[in-house]
């Protein structure tokens, strides 16, 4: 019995690690599309709660509810005091920074 | 076509043996392709599948929340504005949501505390009563109709009966909640009757969110509104954000894995010359050795990113992206557990597949074209 080349061993491992991230891929198209029950009860959460944000950081009220606080948070407590939790500087800053338009009602002005 | 075949599998018999005889250079080579691949992947599954589920559930967020700015500052609202929003013709419910934060002196976690609207009766509570997320039952242990006991920021102590836990597998938009009855959240607070957090809309027809907004700021100047879409909007922008802020600390590392990747691929050693030398002096042809190098910086690249992305899909899929989890998770004591539904954006695949695969291919074969295509003689001097 001849022994096993290495051509055969790095093409079959290459081989096998190509049909493992189509089966991710796979897996991933199914799971989209057949999503998990607690997503549903998610969803009903926020319906019937009226939530408006998700729960990732739980450390400060601008972290915590992005989409509802304050528009000047991050320096709510003298004008020099710079945030001073880890995941504000992972929230964008406001939108109207970039320009990419309002999020206040027509005809309102955007605090500087 | 059989040939061909044979061929190109003694091209990667000898390209691995020539490869072996830099066992270690190639393996410390392949470890870091695969670890950078692997970060790269996680961040984009992570972000991409987190959008996806932030714009799934808040797509049932209140259509437009109101609340009152008092120099800058979010402020409580008067509930007599109710009426005369309601009274708006396109709407259809103006509700008061009463929701605020306590700070647990004694684990220190902030619970964010909610009255469940009139509308829903599932979560109705009698005073006395909690419902509460599954974050604070991690901090806490509390089981049902077990007691809850709060200090009010003046002071005083607040007893709840557990009613009941919120669903397993809700934490992502629920951990940290805990619901009472709004005669107990005001005297929690020490608020006056008729006022509210904010106020929900619920409008009848999305298309006309510009036109009644417009109206409303008439009927409460000095408010924002907040609307649905905005809310989509935030969290699209800070999820590219995050992604952004991940990626650019990850830059550092990237770029000395370029220069690194670049100078192993573009920068022949003088053993790798003499063997070029050779092999054309004993017969092969340009193109053979050019296959052969090809096969070398495929076998890297496409390995590393095959086995990089299998890596990053199971670490944010299945082991809840456990090594981003101290990015995420700031100083807060309170971080949900939860776990995301796979999903694969096809394009950031595709792109992360060509910066990965096909650079490293590139700069592997045009030296050794350059040193394919000049005299035996001259390469082995």
């Amino acid at each position: 019995m001849s022994a096993v080349r290495r051509s055969d061993l790095a093409i079959g491992a290459l081989a096998v690690a190509a049909a493992l991230a189509l089966t991710a891929i796979a897996h991933a198209f199914v799971a989209s599309r057949t999503p998990p029950e607690s997503q549903a009860v998610n969803a009903a959460l926020v319906r019937d709660l009226g939530l408006t944000d998700l729960v990732l950081f739980t450390d400060a009220r601008y972290t915590r509810h992005p989409s509802v606080a304050d528009l000047h948070s991050a320096f709510q407590d003298h004008p020099m005091s710079l945030d001073h939790f880890p995941s504000g500087s992972l929230i964008a800053p406001p939108r109207h920074i970039f320009g990419t338009g309002p999020r206040f009602a027509t005809g309102e002005e955007i605090p500087e | 076509m059989i040939r061909q075949i044979a061929r190109q599998r003694y091209l990667v018999d000898f390209t691995l043996a020539s490869m072996m005889r830099r066992k270690v250079k190639n393996v410390v080579l392949f470890g870091v392709y695969f670890l950078i691949v692997f970060v790269l992947a996680s961040v984009m599954l992570f972000g991409s599948a987190i959008r996806r589920e932030a714009a799934l559930l808040l797509a049932n967020a209140p259509e437009v929340t109101v609340q009152k700015l008092v120099m800058g500052r979010h402020d409580l609202i008067s509930g007599e504005h109710l009426e005369a929003l309601s009274a708006i013709r396109g709407v259809r419910r103006a509700e008061g949501r009463l929701w605020g934060y306590l700070f647990d002196r004694g684990n220190g976690a902030n619970y964010t505390m909610m009255v469940p609207p009139a509308s829903d009766k599932a979560h109705a509570l009698a005073p006395g009563e909690a419902i509460v997320g599954s974050g604070i039952d991690r901090v806490k242990t509390i089981g049902r109709n077990e007691y809850l006991f709060l200090i009010a920021p003046s002071g005083r102590f607040f007893k709840f009966t557990v009613k009941d836990h919120l669903p397993e597998g809700s934490g992502l938009v629920a951990a940290d909640l805990v619901l009472i009855s709004e005669q107990d959240y005001r005297a929690l607070f020490d608020l006056p009757e008729d006022v509210y957090t904010d106020l929900a809309l619920s409008i009848r027809n999305e298309k006309e969110v510009a036109t009644i907004l417009g109206k409303a700021a008439k009927v409460i100047p000095n408010s924002r509104f907040v609307t649905r879409s905005s809310i989509a909007r935030t969290y699209e922008s800070i999820f590219t954000w995050r992604e952004g802020v991940l990626l650019a600390l990850l830059g550092a590392a990237i770029l000395a894995f370029a220069i690194l990747a670049f100078d192993k691929a573009s920068g022949l050693s003088a053993e790798e010359r003499r063997e070029i030398g050779i092999l054309k002096a004993v017969g092969w042809e340009t193109s053979d050795v050019l296959t052969s190098k090809f096969w070398e910086g495929a076998l890297i690249s496409l390995g590393a990113f095959l086995f990089g992305l299998i890596a990053a899909y199971a670490h944010v899929f299945f082991f809840q992206a456990g090594l981003l989890e101290p990015v995420l998770k700031g100083w807060a004591v309170l971080y949900p557990d939860f776990r995301l539904t796979p999903h694969i954006d096809p394009l950031q695949v595709t792109t992360l597949a060509f910066f990965t695969i096909v650079p490293y291919t590139a700069a592997t074969i045009i030296p050794i074209w350059r040193a394919a295509i000049t005299d035996p003689d001259t390469v082995m001097r």
